[in-house]
């Protein structure tokens, strides 16, 4: 039978969930790392026990932590115990260093992006917020970090190196930080073809490569952000979240500030697929497993009231790629609600009756394993959730 | 050899219980009792001191003997208590946050 693995990141230490197919009953692992912030934990589609998972601390800084067995033990790569001393000599400890390319060679130097006072502001690495890993090479790896840009490792997380492409293709110093920093938070890889590759930044946007991370370019024709002073401006748009099916690469779904929006055309163009939602502010949006059509969102009040309208729970479903939408509601607590649910905090498994699931700033994990009919919580009381990804085990 | 205290994350990283001896040779100062820990260390890298800048990381000081040296200059001399394995170098987490 099947099994279920959902990670889960929080401000005080990373749990991994576990149940067999019938996802009835649940056995919690952790915290790992307690006492930290785990940003983000994701496993390997290629070798689905190799995990990573970025730990992070206002007092410590950066850790890249890395599972081979599923996550029952962890190390940081390229460090012992765990990877021995090599021919080239004592370990190098880089596995958290993050230094952003400026090189001659990329392109201008890129030593500023624009703060939230629209003066320039000198590009500092804070943290990683999302981790990538590749979908066919185990030791490949993709991190989304603060100040917004993008890493790659090789090697299975023991030495990172910017793609510089991204910060360098023009529109860098026209970036800003959105109220939770400037910050990549997600990495979509196309299965389709391995050389597209689609990410988000608050607040810059969405852009997109078709050589394999060299170049890039916004793509961001559709989105309109009234805060800004072009309202449709070609970068600058605070998007939370964008999600897709692997069964049709082009059609892409966003989250964004205010709005949820659809592309059928790799992101080229958008077009706003809002409909009757209560609100269109949340940072949660995935696909159903199954069908390309069926995507869930949590409403949330507005970009000054982080927590469900009304103090009522609610996931929204979508079964015709947006714009009718209908309120989940079973098993979510419909009065004095007052949780988030973060940009990271959604997965989706791939049983035949679908699994959705999404973690709360409550510290609450719910599961839904009838494609969101019915909830029932998974664990109550862990610290505010941060991320949610699944794994669905043969 | 010398003596150095850590925070209690990062003896979780080091995979240490309590404080931990260096081999440290030359002067015997932040820098080269730093070094030291993070040769024997590597998991260390870039949680005491910045990877690159080697700036201390703005939330952690560094104390011997009773005295706060986060402020003297990295390749100042420490007390000779530290050189000598009476006293131990601590590095200590600020209390901060909730």
């Amino acid at each position: 039978m099947s099994q279920v693995r959902v990670l889960v990141g929080t401000r005080k230490g990373a749990f991994v969930l576990t149940s067999d197919g019938k996802r009835e009953h649940w056995a919690v692992s952790g915290p790992h790392f307690g006492g930290w912030e785990i940003y983000h934990l994701k496993g390997s589609p290629a070798d689905p026990n190799r995990l990573y998972a970025s730990q992070c601390s206002g007092w410590f800084g950066q850790i890249i932590q890395r599972s081979d067995d599923g996550g029952k033990t962890w190390m940081q790569p390229g460090t012992p115990p765990g990877e021995p001393q090599t021919a080239q000599g004592p370990p190098k400890g880089d596995s958290n260093k993050f230094v952003y390319n400026t090189s001659p060679e990329n392109g201008k130097p890129l030593t500023t992006h624009q703060w939230y006072d629209g003066t320039q502001h000198p590009w500092e690495f804070k943290r990683v917020w999302h981790l990538e890993p590749s979908l066919t090479d185990p030791d490949t790896v993709y991190a989304g970090v603060e100040d917004a840009a993008l890493f790659r490792s090789k090697n299975g997380g023991q030495s990172w190196e910017e793609m510089p492409g991204l910060r360098g293709h023009g529109t860098g110093p026209r970036w800003q930080p959105g109220a939770g920093g400037m910050c990549l938070h997600t990495i979509v890889l196309d299965a389709s073809n391995p050389k597209r590759m689609f990410i988000a930044i608050s607040a810059a946007g969405a852009f997109r490569t078709d050589d394999g991370g060299e170049t890039w370019r916004p793509i961001n024709r559709g989105l309109k952000s009234p805060f800004l002073p072009d309202p449709t401006a070609e970068v600058g748009h605070c998007v939370h979240r964008i999600a897709m099916h692997r069964s049709r690469p082009g059609v892409l779904f966003m989250q964004k500030h205010w709005d949820v929006m659809r592309s059928d055309d790799n992101g080229d163009s958008w077009r706003e697929v809002s409909g009757n939602l209560p609100t269109d502010f949340g940072f949660v949006i995935d696909v159903h497993a199954q069908d390309p059509e069926t995507i869930f969102v949590v409403p949330i009040k507005s970009d000054s009231e982080h927590y469900p309208p009304d103090g009522k729970l609610s996931v929204y479903r979508s079964r015709t790629g947006g714009n009718e939408w209908e309120a989940l509601t079973k098993g979510l607590p419909q009065h004095d609600c007052y949780v988030n649910v973060l940009r990271d905090a959604m997965a989706v498994d791939s049983l035949d009756s679908c699994g959705v699931y999404f973690g709360t700033t409550g510290g609450q994990v719910y599961a839904s394993r009838d494609a969101g009919n019915s909830w029932a919580p998974i664990v109550r009381d862990l610290p505010a959730v941060l991320s949610v990804e699944v794994q669905t085990l043969p | 050899m010398i003596r150095v205290v850590l925070p209690p994350h990062l003896r979780t990283l080091a995979h240490v219980s309590a404080e931990v001896s260096v081999e440290v040779e030359g002067a015997i100062t932040q820098r080269s009792i730093l070094d030291a820990l993070e040769d024997c260390y590597p998991m260390l890298r870039g949680t005491i001191r910045d990877h690159d800048t080697l700036q201390r990381r703005p939330f952690l000081r560094f104390f011997a003997c009773g005295e706060d040296w986060s402020l003297e200059p990295p390749d100042h001399p420490l007390p000779d208590a530290v050189a000598r394995g009476t006293e131990p170098f601590l590095v200590v987490g600020a209390i901060a946050g909730g």
